[in-house]
């Protein structure tokens, strides 16, 4: 029997991002699209960065969540356009990646606030930071260094 | 020529500039002048990487069914398409980042065209890199005007490595016979037209880096056609194709 969309939504949900394992993958926005075409299951994902290294570590794990759930005809397929752009986060990923440490993209291009102190007193020390999708930032009143998704 | 044979052309010279370049990149990783310096030097080096994959893996469907590796790891130095400009050595930090800010606004106003391209793919792929060089455009502009307007040092270096790169960027606007049939097949424009435009974006920047563009026009030519590349492309390739040239077909 194929499962609902709706339920392969939900645990494609539970599927970490493996370089943010706070958020999933949905919440990250690059699960496009999810549907039966007979009996094979197509999942079309897209990538945030196109030489992002997690993107084929992502394909895998999410085929293995769906083997998990006694899906085994599933074909992966990766689509560049529309460009991923990071208004595809839900309001749930980013209340966790600010809970988590990491501010969340803002359209001004710079952190709202701090995310340990919520101070707004915040400085950028450079454009990139430990993967392509942050930015380095830091607190002028906490003075910890945090990350920041950059808005793209 | 053919279309196809036009497109092809086309699609490698998008493909080579981003690896050759991403590879000089990758090169400081490591030894950048500071931690800050490093992780966004790397980073920009991955995206040109991940740019390459989208245009030699199309290229490479074209030409038989090749894969973006066999592109990249199985080619001589005479079979690579990219501008002279992005094979040149590094050089100091200063020439990198002067290097990158040449090739990001030629890049940038390119991938904008690009983006309404006839064709499906060639527009898709645009947009996707777009956005990272932006991005990159962005850094480097900065970085030039940091670097031209701080201290004497700095400035006389980033003036050095303005009029040793000058020559090398009349280049990416130098059309034949491929950009023309590209062009005719609303694929892509005719890099020629975009010089104004580029001129103007430069021209703010390194004024407000207090650098002087040298008047000169001279370009050095040979890279995009293939006629002939300078001699530091065959050391990059001994680099970056090492493990195939001595384990040919290593796989992991």
């Amino acid at each position: 029997m194929r499962a609902a969309t709706d339920q392969i939504w939900g645990w494609l949900d539970a599927v970490p991002d493996p370089e943010i394992p706070v958020i999933s993958v949905v919440d990250l926005g690059i699960v496009r699209d999810v549907r039966w075409e007979d009996d094979t299951l197509k999942v079309t994902v897209t990538p945030t960065y196109s030489g992002c290294p997690a993107t084929s570590v992502i394909a895998m794990d999410i085929e293995t969540a769906l083997r998990d759930h006694g899906i085994d005809d599933i074909r992966i397929e990766t689509s560049i356009a529309p460009a991923w752009t990071t208004d595809w986060l839900s309001e749930k990923g980013r209340a966790k990646l600010e809970e988590f440490g990491i501010a969340p993209p803002q359209p001004a291009g710079g952190p709202e606030r701090c995310p340990r102190c919520a101070s707004k007193a915040v400085e950028k020390v450079s454009q990139f930071g430990s993967t392509p999708c942050k930015a380095h930032w830091r607190c002028t009143d906490c003075l910890e260094p945090f990350d920041y998704f950059k808005c793209i | 020529m053919t279309r196809d044979e036009a497109f092809l052309q086309f699609l490698l010279r998008m493909g080579d500039n981003s690896l050759i370049l991403g590879h000089r990149v990758s090169e400081w990783c490591g030894h950048a002048p500071v931690l800050e310096e490093d992780i966004a030097l790397a980073n920009t080096a991955l995206d040109l990487i991940g740019q390459t994959q989208m245009w030699l893996g199309f290229a490479g469907e074209i030409d038989g069914g090749k894969s973006a590796d066999d592109l990249a790891f199985l080619r001589d130095a005479w079979d690579f398409r990219n501008v002279l400009l992005v094979e040149v050595p590094n050089g100091d930090f200063g020439r990198t980042l002067m290097r990158q800010f040449l090739f990001d606004a030629w890049h940038s106003i390119m991938l904008g065209r690009l983006m309404k391209s006839s064709d499906e793919r060639v527009a898709a792929i645009a947009a996707k890199a777009s956005k990272e060089v932006t991005y990159h455009l962005e850094r480097s502009g900065d970085t030039v005007v940091g670097l031209g307007d701080g201290t004497e040092e700095s400035h006389a270096r980033m003036q050095d490595a303005l009029n040793y790169l000058w020559p090398y960027v009349g280049e990416m606007f130098a059309s034949d016979d491929v950009d023309a049939e590209i062009a005719k097949a609303g694929i892509a424009p005719n890099p020629a037209d975009l010089r104004a435009e580029y001129d103007e974006l430069i021209g703010r920047v390194l004024t407000e880096a207090t650098l002087i563009i040298p008047e000169s026009r001279f370009a050095h030519k040979g890279g995009r056609d293939g006629w002939m590349h300078t001699e530091h492309l065959g050391h990059l390739l001994t680099q970056m194709q090492w493990l195939q040239r001595a384990y040919p077909g290593a796989t992991w």
